[in-house]
């Protein structure tokens, strides 16, 4: 009976009637007091307006129809995760997650849970009345020992598992800044109960973090009582099993919960992003087409930490930079965890149609079984560049393509790394395919790798080339 | 506050309005002077029997009002609501008053030209979100999408955006239901079995109308299948949103450059119809690394008017999937078909590679479409005139744009290429039958397991074929 229900429930069966001004509930039944509570508590603090609603699944889904405020209604055990949505999206609301216990203990376990550890400032109420109400009185996470509902027609026994006691068990996690258990038996409780509600709703205006409240309530209908012996099993059965109180608060000592909002500034975007306007130099004087006339493809091969997919990401940086489509796709499956590494590169003239490379016009091999598997496949006329430091055989080739042994690991042990033979390698496939100038490639060492390498990988890149040369005098 | 004659000085009584009284009879243990009492007397409106109330010895203390709970059945004597008052009064007392609110539209930010980008398929999409105003992330760990979420999470804290790594899939879904609620550009990346578990929220998110944009990078399947690319969640995406009367636009984006741009449109379409859009990639696709281009703009996100967005203008709102009764249903349902069909009718989107003379028309998508471009010029040089006809949108299905291309009397065999047993052509077949297109011949490449039909074998596909001819 406050401003923050509404005036007429238009939502209840369109207001029409009876319906426009009673609650659907039943008699006895505890959550029309708890409505009101946090109803009054949202009018006291004087956020009708910034409150937003979860609406749960269970008797109290039409939470909606009531509360004068914005409204979502979430699925069956989502509730704290809608309201987490809620309020990331918009931190200047109040957002209340209302929730009873088939439905916060059972299938909505993982989203309280998680909801709570994070420790984001949302309120959360939660029911307790020992069954699912609206589907018609069956075993609920809270059923007390002995209690006969629709699927413990003999009595709950502790097979079935014992009462969950989940004031305590959110207590116990280090996310929530206030957890509290209350009843509405009486007179003294109720005013218990709406002072909890009210500090769990201050503390998320105040932004201090996730606070639950726990109901013990009533469920006449489904326990087949009437109303007032309800009240009184929750008092004299309920109570020694769910013991009431507060069972965490640190909101005295805990910090402000800071959530972030955006402000949409293009600058930043584009700087985060990588985003430059400096365009990229061109060297080369068109396209390679002595190596294919429009789509040229490449594979790398090797084991995984040879860096045969950074090689293939700077080259393909390399035909982007001469203005040609390129393309980069590593080998996908279980080898790509260690093991395996293969990457294929297209660079077209005009268009990569298909960027699988499975008849390379290049070829390059950083160990013998990747020579093996794949000598077969390279284009007729093609070529095959490998590291001749551990490859000493080598397979028999297609007719007319050209092969290429360059020490890559030798060179870079001698620069001091070994991690730097895919580096040795480009400068040898520079030199072996004159796909591009060796400027194409510094450049492209220049913008693909942190400052502080370039000077390394630029004498790498040289002394790969300087090898080739010196071996095939080209 | 709405009601009238309120009087601040006296200590209010309780009035009893006796048809919104259940007797559940907590005023009665409340009462210290016994004032109420249980009865006998059923009300003949509600069934109920409600207390019946004595002030002979009220001392106004009020226990009475906060162990009701029921909002209107006992109320402070002080107090009149509008519906209490004769109806010649009603007109003019004050009433509650519901704020509506109007729409706070985009801003579209200008960027300055920049070169092109070069990233990953994930990372294009992530990318497109951000320009498309998306900074806030949902989502769970699944390789091969992951990479995407990465991205985000390392670049939203910087833009002061929200990141969160959900619980599961199902959390994930309903973050997004929420934050999509409040008005805000939300999305996630997901594969396969992920997707799976987030289609009874996506039937949420239909129902209640609720925006949201989300990537799934699809593998190999069915079960936990492999992280290879695979096809086969177009039946989901097309036909299996979750339960009830589910269809949503789902975009097929070829490479980088569309990762980017169609998930940029996604976020426009979703916020245009008020729905969840899906981008269906595939794993290929999301590894690729290739030349991104960036739009000359980006988008400040306004406010839309129905959001629940925690202030006053929007406080009326709800968002809501239940319509308890037949007919608010049927009619919502109705409302959902005929959005359907607008955008059956406006949001068919599809490419057209060489199809002007072509005898094999080729339809693919994702990465088989590029796979299919490859074989094209290889059977062009053989010989044989082969387009391909790429269906940009999965659903709706392009069949605007199919139809002229069947219809230009040079197309004698249709070639579906995919990495699905045929869940793009039960699309295409579908669409032909609705648009009562005679159905041609329709041959098929397909892959499965994780592998994507190369250009090698759909070439020899097509060879065989031919000759059998």
């Amino acid at each position: 009976m406050n401003h923050v229900f509404y005036e007429t429930f238009e939502r209840h069966a369109h207001g029409e009637g009876i319906k426009g001004h009673s609650t659907h509930y039943c008699p006895g039944c505890g959550h029309g007091l708890v409505h009101k509570f946090v109803s009054e508590a949202i009018a006291e603090l004087d956020i009708q307006d910034r409150t937003v609603a979860i609406s749960p699944v269970g008797c109290s889904v039409f939470l909606y129809y009531y509360m004068d405020v914005g409204n979502q209604q979430a699925a069956h055990g989502r509730a704290p995760a809608v309201a987490l949505g809620q309020k990331l999206a918009r931190p200047d609301s109040i957002v209340i997650s209302y929730q009873g216990d088939g439905d916060l203990a059972s299938i909505g376990l993982a989203e309280i849970v998680s909801a709570a550890q994070l420790g984001a400032p949302i309120t959360v109420i939660f029911i307790n009345n020992t069954t699912y109400g609206m589907t018609g009185g069956q075993m609920a996470p809270t059923t007390l020992i002995g209690q006969v509902t629709a699927t413990s027609p003999d009595g709950r026994t502790e097979n079935m598992g014992q009462p969950m006691k989940v004031a305590e068990m959110i207590a116990g996690l280090d996310g929530p800044v206030y957890v509290e258990r209350v009843a509405l038996f009486d007179v003294a409780q109720r005013v218990k109960a709406k002072k909890a509600i009210k500090k769990a709703i201050q503390l998320q205006m105040d932004n201090k973090g996730f606070s639950f409240i726990e109901v013990l309530s009533e469920c006449p209908v489904q326990l087949k009582l009437d109303p007032v012996k309800a009240s009184q099993r929750v008092k004299e059965e309920m109570v020694p099993i769910f013991p009431l109180g507060v069972k965490k608060d640190i909101s005295e000592e805990a910090n402000i919960f800071e959530i972030n909002r955006a402000p949409y500034e293009a600058e930043t975007l584009l700087k985060e992003i990588g985003a430059s306007s400096e365009a990229s130099p061109r060297f080369a004087k068109g396209f390679p087409s002595h190596l294919n006339a429009e789509d040229i493809a490449i594979k790398f091969a090797g084991s995984g930490g040879d860096g045969a997919q950074t090689a293939a990401l700077l080259l393909t940086r390399a035909g982007l930079q001469e203005g040609f489509d390129s393309t980069h796709i590593p080998s996908y499956g279980p080898e790509s965890r260690g093991g395996t590494s293969y990457a294929d590169v297209h660079i077209a003239k005009e268009e990569v149609l298909s960027p699988a490379a499975p008849m390379p016009d290049v070829f390059v091999a950083f160990n013998q079984p990747s020579l093996v598997k794949f000598a077969g496949t390279v284009a007729p006329g093609g070529i095959v560049l490998y590291d001749s430091t551990v490859i000493f055989e080598v397979p028999e080739l297609p007719e007319g393509v050209k092969v290429y042994g360059v020490p890559f690991s030798e060179i870079a042990q001698n620069l001091g790394k070994r991690i730097l033979k895919n580096v040795v390698c480009l400068g040898a496939f520079q030199a072996a395919t004159q796909i591009f100038p060796e400027e194409t490639f510094l450049e492209a060492l220049r913008r693909g790798l942190k400052p502080k390498l370039h000077e390394i990988n630029f004498k790498a890149f040289a002394e790969g080339a300087k090898a080739f040369r010196e071996k095939y005098g080209k | 506050m709405s009601n009238v004659n309120a009087s601040k000085t006296a200590r209010p009584k309780p009035f009893l309005l006796p048809q919104y009284c259940k007797g559940c009879g907590r005023c009665i243990v409340a009462c210290p002077k016994k004032c109420i009492e249980f009865t006998n007397e059923v009300n003949p409106e509600t069934g109920c029997v409600p207390v019946h109330v004595n002030l002979d010895n009220c001392i106004g203390c009020g226990t009475c009002f906060s162990a009701c709970p029921e909002p209107y059945a006992l109320h402070p004597d002080n107090i009149k609501y509008f519906w209490e008052l004769p109806a010649e009064e009603q007109a003019a007392a004050p009433r509650q008053e519901l704020p509506v609110a109007a729409p706070i539209p985009d801003k579209q930010i200008p960027l300055p030209k920049v070169e092109p980008l070069m990233i990953k398929g994930t990372y294009a999409s992530a990318i497109g979100a951000m320009l498309a105003g998306c900074r806030h992330f949902f989502g769970y760990p699944i390789t091969p999408s992951t990479e995407g979420a990465e991205l985000m999470a390392k670049v939203l804290p910087h833009l002061k955006g929200v990141f969160l790594q959900a619980v599961s899939e199902v959390a994930t879904v309903n973050h997004m239901y929420g934050c999509g609620g409040a008005g805000r550009r939300c999305m996630t990346f997901t594969s396969s079995p992920g997707f799976s578990l987030m289609l009874e929220g996506i039937s949420y998110m239909i129902g209640a109308e609720v925006p949201g944009v989300f990537v799934n990078v699809m593998r190999g399947g069915p079960g936990l299948g492999n992280i290879a690319p695979e096809q086969s969640d177009i039946k989901l995406a097309c036909r299996g949103l979750g339960h009830g009367n589910t269809h949503a636009i789902t975009l097929a984006p070829e490479g980088p450059q569309e990762m980017l741009d169609l998930t940029m449109l996604a976020f426009d379409l979703a916020f245009k119809y008020r729905q969840p859009v899906i981008v269906l990639g595939d794993g290929y696709m999301g590894q690729v690394t290739g030349q991104v281009k960036l739009p000359d703009h980006m988008i400040e996100p306004g406010i839309p008017e129905w959001a629940t967005a925690g202030d006053r203008d929007h406080r009326a709102n709800v968002i809501v999937s239940i319509r308890l009764t037949d007919v608010d249903l049927e009619k919502f349902n109705e409302k959902l078909n005929a959005m359907y069909a607008e955008m059956t009718e406006n949001e068919q989107r599809a490419d057209c590679f060489m199809t002007d003379d072509a005898e094999v028309l080729f339809v693919a998508a994702n990465t088989p479409a590029r796979m299919t471009k490859g074989a094209i010029r290889t059977l062009r040089a053989k010989g044989i005139k082969a387009g391909l006809f790429r269906p940009i949108t999965y659903w709706p299905f392009p069949i605007k744009q199919l139809k002229p291309v069947l219809e230009q009397g040079t197309v004698r065999r249709v070639v579906v290429v995919e990495a699905s047993p045929g869940q793009l052509e039960n699309e295409l077949r579908l669409a032909l039958s609705h648009a009562g297109i005679p159905t041609p011949q329709i041959d098929h490449v397909q892959r499965l397991g994780g592998v994507l039909p190369q250009s090698e074998e759909i070439v020899q596909a097509v060879l065989n074929m031919e000759v059998k001819a």
